[in-house]
């Protein structure tokens, strides 16, 4: 895991920049590819593999986890000064936690059938690295609109690997995307056969291990990133 | 008995935390480079795991529970606090780390300098926390939940020592360039898991 130290800014800014600024609309952006917080930071990794075998958990647990790293950020951003920085650790985990029970209860309260095929994974939205990492690496240092961007940004940046995979696993194990089917019935007729690899835990990590090739070897700046 | 032990080797091979759930993926990519460093982690999350999974099902059981609070007043025998877990299973996980580091860092200050950063990120260790879920999603008794995190643990040391060690190994090899490092690993973790996948419908 790399976890790059933001330096805070030394002197008072004068001059109030504007919303989306040129270094802001950065925050937002890199995490999408350049610094994606799974194939680059290698943060996060946990979760999403498990939750990929279908393309709508996949996508219910990417605005999940967006959600709780965008307001974790804001949240820690706002009161960093007031922490005191050995109980920093357990003062993330409770902001995080109270977030995290919060989607819990939601999801709970009106999709419940998807919340039990994500079962214990939206609770451990808690320890996704993803979260903690850019609270450590961002939010303690960096004010709270450029945090809640950096929020933003991983959490997307972390759903857009995770459709990518289950779109793949979908298709490929069950022959439909969001449950519709797509491969048409002529084609089971004539012989073609659903991959049963691809509904199995290891087509994960062989599609987002191949991702990685492929990223690192279109941008090969990132090949030493690890 | 044949119950317990059948969860013991349920939890180690069939379903392994890493291999079949990937909880603790991010330790376990990032401490694999060296077989020592991985024996530390592995040996760490062990007792971590032995530590708090039976501590939280402590919690849950007499704090939590619809009616588990019965026991203080009779009066509150209808107060369900299931919703407070997370918070409360996440800082008891701290509180072990804490202590757990500074053992290490009393009794072995060459496994703690080795171990860095990834000692205190254990508590993010999603395999700890994951336990805890499971026995609370899975309604284990007490006996149950000693021996899963007991099984959990070691299945993990076992993944990550087997990782290093092959990672160990490849440093000999010719890997395309853009594949080495992380995506080489995942790849093998993921063949590890369909190794491990020959486990399942194991029964005692």
């Amino acid at each position: 895991m790399s976890v790059e130290t933001a330096t805070a800014p030394s002197k008072p800014e004068v001059k109030r920049e504007p919303l989306f600024s040129k270094k802001n609309r950065k925050v937002l952006r890199d995490p999408l590819d350049d610094n994606n917080p799974i194939t680059v930071q290698i943060l996060g990794i946990c979760s999403a593999l498990a939750v990929t075998v279908q393309v709508k958990p996949a996508l219910i647990m990417a605005v999940g986890v967006m959600f709780v790293t965008a307001f974790s950020n804001l949240i820690i951003a706002l009161i960093r000064d007031s922490i005191p920085s050995r109980i920093r650790m357990i003062v993330q985990l409770v902001v995080v936690a109270l977030l995290v029970t919060l989607v819990d209860q939601l999801l709970k309260a009106y999709m419940y059938d998807i919340s039990k095929k994500l079962s214990v994974f939206v609770g451990l939205i808690i320890t996704n690295c993803i979260v903690m990492g850019r609270l450590e690496a961002f939010a303690m240092a960096q004010k709270p609109w450029p945090s809640f961007l950096d929020g933003v940004g991983n959490g997307l940046g972390y759903g857009i690997i995770l459709v990518v995979v289950s779109i793949f696993r979908e298709l490929l194990g069950a022959g439909s995307l969001l449950g519709y089917k797509i491969v048409p019935q002529w084609a089971y007729e004539m012989g073609y056969v659903n991959n049963g690899l691809m509904v199995l835990p290891p087509a994960a990590l062989f599609i987002i291990g191949i991702y990685i090739w492929w990223q690192r070897g279109r941008n090969r700046k990132l090949i030493n990133a690890s | 008995m044949e119950h317990l032990l059948n969860i013991l080797i349920k939890s180690i091979f069939v379903e392994n935390v890493i291999f079949a759930f990937f909880l603790g993926m991010c330790s376990f990519l990032a401490v694999s480079k060296k077989v020592k460093t991985a024996f530390g982690l592995g040996l760490a999350v062990i007792f971590v795991m032995i530590l708090t999974t039976p501590l939280n099902y402590l919690i849950l059981t007499y704090m939590l529970k619809e009616g588990a609070l019965s026991w203080v007043h009779p009066s509150l025998a209808t107060v369900d606090l299931t919703f407070l877990g997370f918070i409360l299973f996440i800082s008891t996980i701290a509180g072990a780390v804490q202590l757990v580091e500074m053992v290490v860092e009393k009794f072995t200050p060459t496994l703690y300098n080795a171990l860095g950063i990834f000692l205190p990120l254990i508590t993010v260790n999603c395999s700890i926390l994951g336990a805890s879920l499971f026995m609370q999603e899975r309604e284990y008794n007490f006996a149950e939940t000693a021996v899963f995190s007991v099984g959990a643990g070691i299945g993990f040391f076992l993944a990550i020592v087997l990782l290093a060690a092959i990672r160990e190994r490849l440093r000999y090899s010719r890997i395309p360039e853009p594949l080495q490092g992380l995506g080489i690993a995942m790849i093998i973790t993921g063949l590890m898991g369909m190794a491990f996948l020959s486990f399942s419908g194991i029964q005692l």
